[in-house]
């Protein structure tokens, strides 16, 4: 194998245990607990779970733009292919203030958030706020600073540009206003795009809409994308992998059609089957999952959807933290169901 | 905006109007009047004033007639000739006696908003980024003391202190020798040295509002998701504070600064008695006392119509300063 071909089956980005705790005045809350995953160059990895799982923090801590309460341990080893150089960074060695990971930040991991209105400010034009990211990172001029951003505007497919740019926020649509974040986002033309719940605040029609555009850009620039959703169906349509997480930890991860196709964990299952399905059952009701999450504090070491999983096995998913167990290469799962050992997991 | 603007100022008058009127109304209220107060005075004095002589004076003065008919006088005489009337405590017209005391009065009442502001905005902006640190408590605690503190009290410690260390306790806004000097640089020292006291004691309560205000707006800004955005574009901390939060939370207090505008014209009046500051608060306050209904009228008037005036400057500005309500203007 020659060393080009080495470090081209390189992920772009590697997360190795990566662990978020925030102190609560009732204990340590353990939001993100040993969470490994890998971005291949150009490809979409899924991230799903439900709200408070900690998907959100995985995704920020990438760029460390969580609040200072977020106590963050484990690597990010980010591997940029800019200029030649290879460059392999540990992103959470680095000061969240220091100028490294600001030249990193919007340059080459961008990001998307979920409420368009509020992520931008209302103080200032579109114009401004997009023209923000490319004067910093790619040109101190601002007439070639507005060309880049007018020609952004219109790749996300917003027309009349230059009437646009100078609008306020609130004159734009939810979905126009999610056009123009992913403008901003790709300004830069990031090798990363990091979308938190990109379509969650939009009308089903734009959320269609917004995925599309995504996709054909992802297919022009070339950049990998980390997608934080709740929504399986978004899932099914973006991604080429999926991580699931529940309570801090990645408790299934595989190839998007391995795991609607050959879910493991009850947890996987349980999603999988609360989704409602075109030519279903009208009479019946939809599946749930029974239960609620529990809070991640103080908890003793055990699978964390004990209470509510059905096939618990009691005396081992409740005594010990459960290890991984990889059924093929790339399918894990994190559940003693499939696990040859009834030993716990060395944490 | 502009058509907004002169819509407001249209809608305005007839508030001024009737404002106008029910001041008028509002000070012939009281039983007596000037020439009964007067007459008392001069009973104290030792001279009588004779029935006679008094219906004589109530005549002269016009007190006679209907309130509706002195109120037509009053109204007339201030859209036609700008006259508002005669002072008789100070036996001068009323727009002389408000001039005599309006220069000084604006310059202690703007040294004062400035002061609040320069002040204010700073700490509030330091006490939200650094929430909860040891400074944040030490001038939150000074802010809430500031506004508990009653401001003629403060005066009065000031001027003890003033007094023991200084030998001075700096009263009035001058000292003996310059009070008829011209103006020159050593009067305009010891003014700024006698402005210190005013100063304080007059900003404190509002300085410390400000402080609560402004700390609370840019707490509430600085957990705004465009502030994640802007870090997550790559810009530096210091940057995305003063772009970001700190413009947001100027809006409210910019906009109330129209508000203040009457107490700029008017000053503060127990703090100026206790501090015997040639201002208008004073000034206003006896006029009450004494009767003298033509300058408290326009006192009154004028209170009115600043704050009116106030309220239009505060909507125009936040329409100014908010890109959202401008463009509401704009469809309007």
């Amino acid at each position: 194998m020659t060393t080009q071909a080495i470090r081209a089956e390189q992920p772009l980005l590697s997360v190795q245990d990566l662990k978020i705790r925030i102190q609560m005045d009732n204990g340590e809350m353990r939001a993100v607990d040993g969470v490994d995953f890998e971005i291949k160059k150009g490809k979409t990895l899924g991230l799903v779970g439900e709200s408070g799982c900690g998907k959100s923090l995985t995704s920020r801590a990438i760029i460390s733009i969580n609040p200072k309460e977020c106590e963050t341990s484990g690597t990010i080893i980010y591997r940029s292919e800019e200029e030649q150089t290879r460059e392999e960074l540990n992103l959470l060695s680095l000061d969240p203030n220091s100028k490294k990971i600001r030249s990193i930040r919007g340059r080459k991991i961008a990001m998307i958030f979920q409420e368009p209105m509020t992520a931008f400010s209302p103080m200032y034009t579109i114009g401004n706020q997009i023209m923000e990211a490319i004067l910093i990172h790619r040109t101190k001029n601002k007439k070639e600073a507005k060309k880049i951003a007018l020609e952004m505007l219109g790749k996300v497919g917003i027309s009349d540009q230059e009437k646009r740019f100078d609008q306020y926020p609130h004159e734009f649509s939810g979905g126009m206003r999610q056009r123009a974040m992913i403008s901003m986002a790709l300004s830069c033309n990031p090798e990363l795009l990091i979308a938190d719940e990109p379509t969650t605040a939009l009308d089903v029609t734009i959320q269609a809409q917004v995925l599309e555009l995504m996709r054909s850009l992802q297919a022009e620039f070339g950049m990998a994308i980390l997608l934080v959703t709740h929504d399986l169906g978004i899932i099914a349509q973006m991604c080429d992998e999926v991580a699931v997480m529940y309570l801090g930890k990645i408790v299934e991860q595989a190839p998007v059609k391995e795991l609607f196709y050959n879910p493991k964990h009850p947890y996987t299952k349980g999603l999988l089957k609360s989704m409602p399905r075109l030519g279903g059952d009208k009479s019946k009701r939809l599946d749930s999952i029974e239960g609620s999450v529990p809070m991640p504090i103080n908890m003793p070491p055990m699978c964390g959807f004990y209470e509510r999983c059905s096939d618990r096995i009691e005396g081992v998913c409740n005594a010990r933290s459960v290890p991984k167990t990889h059924i093929s290469d790339d399918h894990m799962v994190r559940c003693f169901l499939y696990s040859d050992s009834r030993e716990g997991d060395s944490i | 905006m502009l058509q907004y603007s002169i819509k407001r100022i249209l809608m305005a008058i007839p508030v001024v109007i009737f404002i106008s009127f029910i001041v008028f109304y509002i000070i012939q209220l009281p039983p007596g009047d000037y020439v009964s107060s007067y007459s008392a005075q001069m009973t104290a004095t030792g001279e009588v004033m004779t029935q006679a002589d008094m219906d004589q004076m109530r005549a002269n003065l016009g007190l006679d007639r209907p309130v509706y008919e002195q109120y037509a006088m009053w109204a007339k005489k201030i859209v036609l000739h700008g006259d508002f009337g005669f002072s008789f405590n100070y036996n001068k017209p009323v727009l002389d006696v408000v001039k005599q005391y309006m220069g000084l009065t604006l310059v202690v009442s703007l040294v004062t908003m400035v002061f609040q502001y320069a002040v204010a905005i700073p700490i509030g902006i330091y006490t939200a980024v650094k929430q909860y640190s040891a400074g944040d408590y030490i001038f939150s605690g000074i802010s809430f003391l500031g506004m508990a503190t009653p401001n003629f009290l403060l005066a009065i410690i000031l001027m003890f202190l003033s007094y023991t260390w200084f030998g001075d306790p700096l009263l009035g806004l001058f000292s003996n020798e310059f009070v008829n000097a011209s103006w020159s640089i050593d009067k305009m020292i010891d003014l700024a040295k006698h402005m210190v006291i005013p100063v304080i004691v007059i900003g404190l309560a509002s300085t410390a509002d400000l402080i609560r205000v402004m700390r609370g707006q840019m707490l509430d800004e600085l957990n705004k998701p465009n502030v994640v955005t802007a870090r997550a574009k790559g810009l530096s901390e210091i940057r995305i504070l003063f772009k970001y939060p700190t413009r947001a939370a100027l809006n409210p207090i910019v906009s109330t600064f129209g508000w203040s505008l009457s107490s700029i014209f008017t000053g503060a009046t127990i703090t100026a008695i206790v501090l015997n500051l040639p201002i208008q608060g004073p000034v206003m306050y006896n006029a009450l006392l004494g009767q003298d209904m033509f300058l408290a009228g326009s006192w009154l008037l004028f209170m009115a119509l600043l704050t009116v005036l106030g309220t239009l400057i505060s909507d125009i500005l936040l329409a100014w300063l908010d890109p959202k309500i401008r463009t509401e203007f704009r469809g309007n």
